[in-house]
């Protein structure tokens, strides 16, 4: 069994709430932090717990925090961005259903690190039932002294809200998230300056995750040099990994970094295999915005390693053979999946959720759909798959914010490794025409894993 | 395309719901109460099924800003609704996971069922159904949600459909 620094307590009867919870240890990261840490000391633990990052980028955490402007009497402020919108991610959901007080705990220490009077998190509009946990969660903390004015008798204030945003995916990116905070449509700012140096209200600000947040806890408690211990090389600690797609057993997992994605896939602390005694086609390892690898290039690297779920591991080989750490939002597609559907419905959403600001997004996502609904309902053409690569590659980073490349990359490393799938689309029209959703269609068992189930 | 009658009808908000915008906007610094423009229209269509335009035109009162500073915001994000809808709401996801494992199949059950395309309303005035972008449920597809209390129902089957808008009828006195 791996550490579990997050989802230790997860299934203790009514975590939810403040007594089960301070019970179980909790809030004594914001007792040693308040009263016997400087909040730039709280910053350099978290230097040294090597955390990346867990929204999806992987940027560390503590590097982010002392980028902060501290100027003389400009507020401060800290985001968390709950936005979950992420295909196939759902880990920060479950986090906040089942353990609010966990998030709240993060909030409160990072926000005493930054300086931060007020902090906002900035939950999905979808996750009603979320905020209404946070929310009665915010209410019991402030009950007991651990928000508001004066925690602890430190000196210490700090106001918490939860803000909802109003559904779209685009308000996941840090930049449209203040945006949308602010009252506006979310459309992604151009950086420089960075949220750093002008964020909400033009003020100083740092947008983290809901698990970077909720990850500062142990490495308080801990201290930052034990938290790095856990993990291996530089992805360190833990990891919320939530599994999707045609698994035996879907869910979110808490995994210490470095585990292989073959033991994630099979092993019986995880997934335990594909469902319904089928074989793995090919996963989408962080997030439909990562590149998708066929079954035996997400078991084993290029050089024919084990393929470790690590931030280096996955990425290894470039995007030629690998792919990212992402977001973990692993979906699994078992050998009845169709590709070009698959890449389709990712297109769809894509165009349905780019904001519409940058050209090359708004009508690149729009041109890609297009042709992949073509493809998929049979009336595809050869010349589509170049089309398509060429569409990705005018989208990829010529967009304000990341979307654009979320949008190009499952569509490129789609037909890089399932090229013969999308041309059997347009070989077998009249097959593709007349097929029922979902079932199998495909006959080469080229990215297939010759793998049986038990 | 709204009808004269429905972007006319005047709205009236009560003090109940004038008393909780006071407590969003008091989240915000002081001249900065546009940022409760969001939350605002959640509990607009809360109370009131959908934004309307004249809903629309008080809460630009309300919050000192421009009307088309709130249309534009409405237009923006995929959970305010524009037009009338029907009382329960029902939210596919359409997206990737809950489509490797068959919404597809419960989105043209969840039209059938209902008789109705994607965003019209039954004639009973109950129901609206739409295809909606990942709900982050995945592990636990095919998933709906159902506002303005978004009650989320997960590891859907026809069955479970079946029973579900059964019992939402039931619930509305059908």
């Amino acid at each position: 069994m791996g550490r579990k620094l997050l989802l230790e307590h997860i299934n203790v009867p009514g975590i939810n709430t403040f007594d089960v919870y301070r019970s179980k240890g909790g809030y004594a990261s914001v007792e040693k932090a308040l009263k016997t840490l400087t909040p730039d000391e709280v910053v350099e633990e978290v230097k040294k717990s090597g955390l990346r990052g867990r929204g999806g980028a992987g940027f560390p955490t503590g590097m982010k925090w002392s980028f902060l402007a501290k100027p003389e009497g400009v507020a401060r402020y800290l985001v968390c961005n709950a936005d979950e919108s992420e295909p196939g991610t759902f880990k920060d959901r479950y986090l906040m259903t089942h353990i609010p007080h966990l998030l709240i705990e993060g909030m409160i220490v990072a926000s005493y690190a930054l300086g931060a009077k007020t902090s906002y998190i900035y939950v999905r509009g979808e996750m009603m039932p979320q905020i209404r946990i946070l929310e009665k969660a915010i209410a019991e903390a402030k009950a007991k002294g651990f928000l508001g004015t004066n925690i602890l008798g430190t000196g210490y204030d700090l106001e918490l809200y939860v803000q909802p945003g109003g559904g779209a995916y685009i308000c996941g990116e840090e930049t449209a998230l203040l945006e949308s905070l602010e009252g506006k449509r979310g459309n992604p700012r151009i950086k420089p300056p960075f949220p750093a140096i002008a964020g909400l209200y033009g003020c100083p600000t740092v947008v983290n995750n809901v698990e970077s947040i909720a990850a500062v806890v142990p490495i308080v408690n801990e201290g930052g040099e034990e938290y790095a211990k856990v993990g291996i090389g530089r992805s360190t600690g833990t990891k919320l990994i939530s599994a999707g797609g045609n698994l035996k057993r879907p869910g979110v997992y808490e995994i210490e970094l470095g585990v292989p994605v073959e033991e994630f896939i099979y092993g019986d602390e995880y997934c335990q295999g594909i469902a319904n005694g089928k074989r793995l086609k090919a996963v989408v390892a962080g997030g439909s915005s990562v590149p998708i690898l066929p079954a035996n290039l997400i078991l084993k690297t290029i050089n024919n390693e084990s393929r470790l779920m690590s931030y280096e591991s996955l990425a290894d080989g470039g995007f030629a053979t690998g792919t990212m750490m992402g977001s973990g939002g692993f979906i699994a597609y078992d050998e009845d999946q169709c590709i070009v559907r698959n890449t389709w419905n990712f297109a769809r959403f894509y165009h349905h959720e780019s904001c519409g600001q940058c050209s090359p997004c708004r009508e690149g996502t729009g041109w890609m759909e297009k042709v992949l609904h073509r493809l998929e309902y049979g009336h595809g053409k050869m010349i589509d798959m170049d089309l398509l690569v060429d569409v990705s590659k005018k989208i990829e980073g010529n967009t304000i914010c990341p979307l654009g490349d979320a949008a190009a990359w499952p569509v490129a490393s789609a037909i890089r490794h399932f090229r013969n799938e999308f041309e059997w689309h347009v070989t077998n029209a009249h097959e593709v025409t007349t097929r029922n959703y979902g079932l199998a269609h495909y006959a080469d068992p080229l990215p297939l894993l010759e793998k049986a189930e038990a | 395309m709204l009808s004269v009658q429905e972007t006319s009808a005047p709205v009236n908000f009560s003090p109940e719901l004038i008393t909780k915008f006071d407590d969003v906007v008091s989240r915000y610094p002081k001249g900065k109460q546009k940022s409760a423009l969001l939350p605002i229209l959640h509990l607009v269509q809360a109370e009131f099924g959908w934004v309307s335009p004249p809903a629309m035109d008080k809460v630009a009162a309300y919050l000192d800003i421009q009307p088309i500073e709130v249309y534009e915001v409405a237009s923006f994000y995929t959970m305010y609704f524009l037009k009338p809808q029907g009382k329960y709401m029902l939210e596919v996801c359409r997206t990737g996971p809950c489509e490797t494992v068959g919404a597809s199949k419960i989105i043209d059950h969840v039209e059938q069922t209902l008789g109705v395309k994607e965003g019209d309303v039954t004639p009973d005035g109950l129901f609206s159904w739409r295809g909606v972008e990942c709900l982050a449920a995945c592990g636990y597809g095919p998933v709906l949600q159902i506002g303005p209390e978004y009650t989320f129902y997960e590891n859907l089957t026809n069955e479970s459909v079946d029973t579900l808008i059964a019992d939402l009828r039931r619930k509305a006195g059908n």
